[in-house]
């Protein structure tokens, strides 16, 4: 079958870039000296389907393409982009690029080959948007009458599909070529139940690398129930504790923990300006020993994953955490080359529009030998904190704050009453010092998480198993009495 | 013809041509969106060029009706290719919408014309004129200015500086016709100071504005950002505790944002916000007096028409505490049975929901010094972080950080603590509004303050 949708700079394309053109334009963009230089190519296509009132209300497709030019000189980058494919357009960006190094001598880029052995972690077999519309909005209808017909509150559902596909294409000054084409969908399903004059939301929402298949797993009714469940629950919840308390995270989605508390403050960018509070600690302790954090890229079909990153990379699995011991950064180009080290493939970018810096992939702790029971039966008073809206970090000194959508109280080693929205508070280093147990119940959370840092979105993944944090600040109303 | 005219009527006759090869192929509405701009942004690091950025974009976004079927569809792509794929996809999902019953444009006799307009002074040629030589140097001068402050001032996470300009046109079937085009230069001033125990404290400042005369100069905005991140320096948790809590302009904004999203029309029909059915009653204290106004003079938001034509007016949102209106665009306003309050915003791909243009919380004649004086203990916020509010319920609870008031003065600063407080709590309880609103932003707040909050800390 021959995909919807293609790149006009694919082999087939109406602009094909090949190894000359490429040539070509490193060689405009070093034309000024600079000391490196890369192309990126990139074709993303997004579709999305909202049913809401019980009709598909609207649906909206979107096509965004062109080419960025990156001429690096020493610390400093030039950056320029077009929109078009023509070979004027292109020139024009690069020359603009090459004068961050204006005043030098032309330097020669070797030239390009495309790489071989990529690997596939999202291998597709129908891309999402190649399918037809009904199929979705099916989708779509599924979710909405399994809420509604779930219980009589439920005065609302929503219900939305995302799907995209980009297409990117990396030629760098130091010889190497590489494509990669990533797919990526998202359902999600919201609902809101009244009771009296008590009205509460709840949610469910998931996705990934993948086509329609995910929905073998996780079928629309699935969601359906998490979201009506989460709403019904919700219209029982009190108001929060207040003050520092055990906290329990449950497995999966608590891995925005690592993401915000470990992962920002480990991306290299931070650490070669030494403006994170990990900088100059690689082999120092900052977690307990129980903690062992990867960021891996080489999931299947997690949100998170990729082939090949937006430099041209090839990233595999890094250990960032092992046992308690801080092992290394995240490195992009520019900051490998100021560590000394080489690019590990965690060069990510917004689109083509924007430059790349280090990113996360999907992060995760591992699993550790507790039974997720023993751990909340552990605690005399604290919080378990089951789903969350997002998560935010200082990165200068290390202070996090995430938001719990659901959660609930533990009282005497029981999960007891639902509570109401509630943020948690910590700072990462003393928090990774204060996990004193893990559970053998380690997962991946659904594809839901979008992480932004200056400006720049790109989708990840987390995971975590059942996590017991002995001290943690509790963000509710109700004071201790 | 200056250039901005020859640009926007370049933008004008391609969406002419785009909506009318859209009703052609069968549309029964069709309204496009063009846009195209142009920006530079630079960023020094330690008194050397770390980034240098330019490029020019232009875009196409539609939104069609076929009978009350809608879809709408985006593409950078101003090929005829690009443009046959924007115009054929938006059929084919227009066709595979239902039929929605309130969709449809605003009538006819709703629409603005080119003489209603008011020049709202939002664009200046002097800003598209800045070269990346003239970005690169004010940056630096902010970056040495934050250094030169205060020894303590180790380090820096640089300054930047960006200029954009921005041309766009609106084209509908119904027989719209309008172009705007702006101007936005702003300059940030990040600098780093070390803290006990391997913490490092990071601190901002920064200017905005249309007009290139109209920004901080760069050595204040500097020394600004310097004296905030100092201030930081031995922050601490407190214990947890019920406290008046005043919150920076800021900040201010920030808890005005939260309301902002609360009081439109969409928010409102999809019963997703603790304020439905709430008009006529109180919502605030009788301090508080809330409008969005897109017809003020070089202000961020302002706009001489919204996204569906309609002309721009002024609304009162809420009166000496009490809810007066929502915003609303064409939909939204059928939704609940109102009129519309000329509040759509299209988006760039082609969407239009309902929006404030520039939401003020007005201020008062108390200066900011006068309220701190009245306080005898409480918390001054200057930051929040975090996600935690939910818009159905009001339940509001951020991580925030700032300084003790004790005495009625700033005194130790504090980090690592949570507020937590419904928001129809926290705008019932503002029982202090100061007189420091500007404009920078929006969404604009006066410094404020609550009479009582939960502090979550040790």
């Amino acid at each position: 079958m021959i995909a919807r949708y293609h790149a006009p700079f694919a082999e087939q394309g109406s602009h094909t870039i090949d190894a000359d053109i490429a040539n070509r334009l490193l060689k405009i963009s070093l034309g000024k000296g600079g000391d490196y230089a890369d192309l990126f190519f990139e074709y993303s296509v997004s579709g999305s389907y909202i049913y809401d009132e019980q009709i598909l209300k609207s649906a909206r497709r979107a096509v965004s393409m062109g080419l960025g030019v990156r001429v690096m000189k020493g610390d400093a980058t030039g950056y320029a982009y077009c929109e078009d494919f023509s070979f004027d357009a292109m020139k024009e960006a690069a020359e603009t690029a090459a004068q961050i190094a204006a005043g030098g001598k032309p330097v020669a880029p070797l030239g390009v080959s495309m790489m071989r052995d990529i690997p596939s972690r999202y291998p597709v077999p129908v891309e999402s948007l190649d399918v037809e519309g009904e199929a979705k909005k099916a989708l779509l209808e599924r979710a909405d009458r399994a809420a509604r017909a779930s219980d009589p509150r439920v005065i609302r559902v929503d219900a939305s599909f995302a799907e995209s596909l980009r297409e990117i294409l990396v030629a760098n000054s130091l010889g190497h070529m590489a494509r990669d084409r990533q797919p990526l969908i998202r359902f999600g399903v919201r609902v809101i139940a009244e009771d009296g004059g008590n009205r509460q939301s709840g949610s469910s929402g998931g996705g990934g690398r993948m086509g329609l298949d995910y929905f073998d797993e996780r079928t629309p009714e699935a969601h359906a129930e998490q979201a009506v469940r989460q709403a019904l629950v919700m219209l029982d919840a009190r108001e929060a504790p207040a003050g520092e308390m055990d906290v329990v995270l449950g497995p999966g989605d608590s891995g925005i923990l690592l993401h915000e508390a470990v992962g920002h403050g480990l991306e290299a960018d931070f650490n070669r300006k030494k403006t994170s509070n990990y900088s100059d600690r690689v082999g120092e302790e900052v977690a307990s020993e129980l903690c062992t954090v990867v960021d891996d890229a080489s999931l299947l079909g997690s949100r998170g994953s990729i082939n090949v990153d937006d430099e041209g990379q090839l990233p595999a699995r890094s250990v960032l955490i092992e046992g308690g011991v801080l092992n290394g950064y995240m490195q992009d180009r520019h900051s490998a080359d100021f560590f000394g080290t080489s690019p590990d493939g965690h060069g990510r970018r917004q689109s083509f529009r924007s430059h790349p810096m280090p990113r996360m992939t999907n992060t995760m702790l591992l699993g550790g030998t507790d039974a997720p029971e023993d751990v909340i039966r552990s605690v005399s008073r604290g919080v378990y904190a089951k789903k969350f809206g997002g998560g935010q970090v200082d990165i200068s000194n290390g202070d996090f704050v995430f938001s719990l959508t659901e959660g609930y109280l533990i009282e005497d080693g029981r999960v007891t009453a639902p509570l109401k929205g509630v943020n948690l508070i910590g700072n990462g280093p003393d928090a990774m010092r204060k996990v004193v147990m893990l559970g053998h119940d380690f997962q991946v959370s659904d594809g839901i998480w979008t992480c932004g840092k200056d400006g720049q979105s790109v989708p990840v993944g987390v995971g975590c198993p059942t996590i017991k944090i002995a001290g943690m600040t509790v963000g509710g109303t109700q004071m201790a009495g | 013809m200056t250039k901005a005219e020859d640009d926007a009527k370049a933008l004008l006759d391609l969406g002419q041509s785009v909506v009318e090869r859209a009703t052609t192929a069968g549309a029964d509405v069709a309204e496009a969106g063009v846009h195209s701009g142009s920006h530079l942004s630079v960023k020094v690091r330690k008194g050397k060029p770390e980034l240098v950025e330019e490029a020019g974009s232009r875009a196409l976004g539609l939104r069609v009706m076929v009978g009350q079927r809608v879809a709408s569809t985006y593409t950078s792509d101003l090929s005829e290719a690009g443009k046959r794929t924007l115009i054929e996809d938006a059929l084919e999902l227009a066709r595979l919408s239902e039929s929605d019953a309130f969709a449809g444009p605003p009538d006819r006799s709703e629409l603005s014309s080119p003489s209603e307009w008011k020049d709202l002074d939002t664009f200046d040629e002097g800003v598209s004129k800045i070269t990346a030589d003239e970005a690169l140097e004010r940056a630096l001068q902010g970056e040495r200015a934050a250094f030169a402050f205060d020894p303590r001032i180790s380090n820096s996470e640089g300054a930047s500086f960006t200029r954009a300009r921005g041309v766009s046109a609106l084209v509908t079937s119904s027989g719209f016709m309008g172009s705007d085009c702006g101007t936005y230069a702003s300059m940030v001033v990040n600098p780093v100071a070390d803290d006990e125990g391997g913490k490092k404290r990071s601190g901002y400042h920064w200017t905005a504005a249309r007009h290139y005369a109209d920004l901080e100069p760069s050595q204040a905005v500097g020394e600004e950002a310097a004296r905030r991140t100092i201030a930081q320096l031995g922050a601490t948790k407190l214990p947890t505790q019920e406290l008046p809590v005043v919150f920076d302009k800021d900040a201010a904004r920030s808890i005005l944002g939260l309301f902002a999203g609360c009081i439109v029309g969409g928010s409102i029909w999809r019963k997703s916000s603790y304020l439905v059915d709430r008009v006529g009653t109180r919502v605030a204290s009788d301090l508080v007096d809330i409008v969005d106004d897109p017809l003020l003079a070089r202000a961020p938001g302002s706009r001489a028409f919204d996204g569906e034509g309609l002309l721009s007016r002024r609304s009162v949102v809420v009166e000496a505490g009490v809810l007066r209106s929502y915003l609303m665009d064409t939909y939204s306003a059928r939704k609940l049975g109102l009129k519309s309050t000329a509040s759509a915003a299209r988006s760039p791909s082609g969407g239009v929901s309902p929006s404030s243009s520039n939401l003020m919380l007005k201020a008062t004649s108390q200066s900011r010094d006068e309220l701190l004086a009245e306080t005898q203990h409480g918390l001054y916020v200057t930051g929040m972080m975090g996600f935690g509010f939910n818009a159905v319920t009001g339940d509001f609870s951020r991580g925030a950080s700032g300084f003790l008031i004790e005495d009625g003065k700033l005194s130790h600063p504090v980090s690592e603590i949570t507020i937590s407080l419904n928001l129809d709590q926290i705008l019932q309880r503002i029982d202090a509004v100061a007189n420091d609103l500007d404009h920078r932003t929006a969404v604009a707040s006066p410094t404020f303050r609550v009479s009582s909050m939960t502090l979550a800390g040790s």
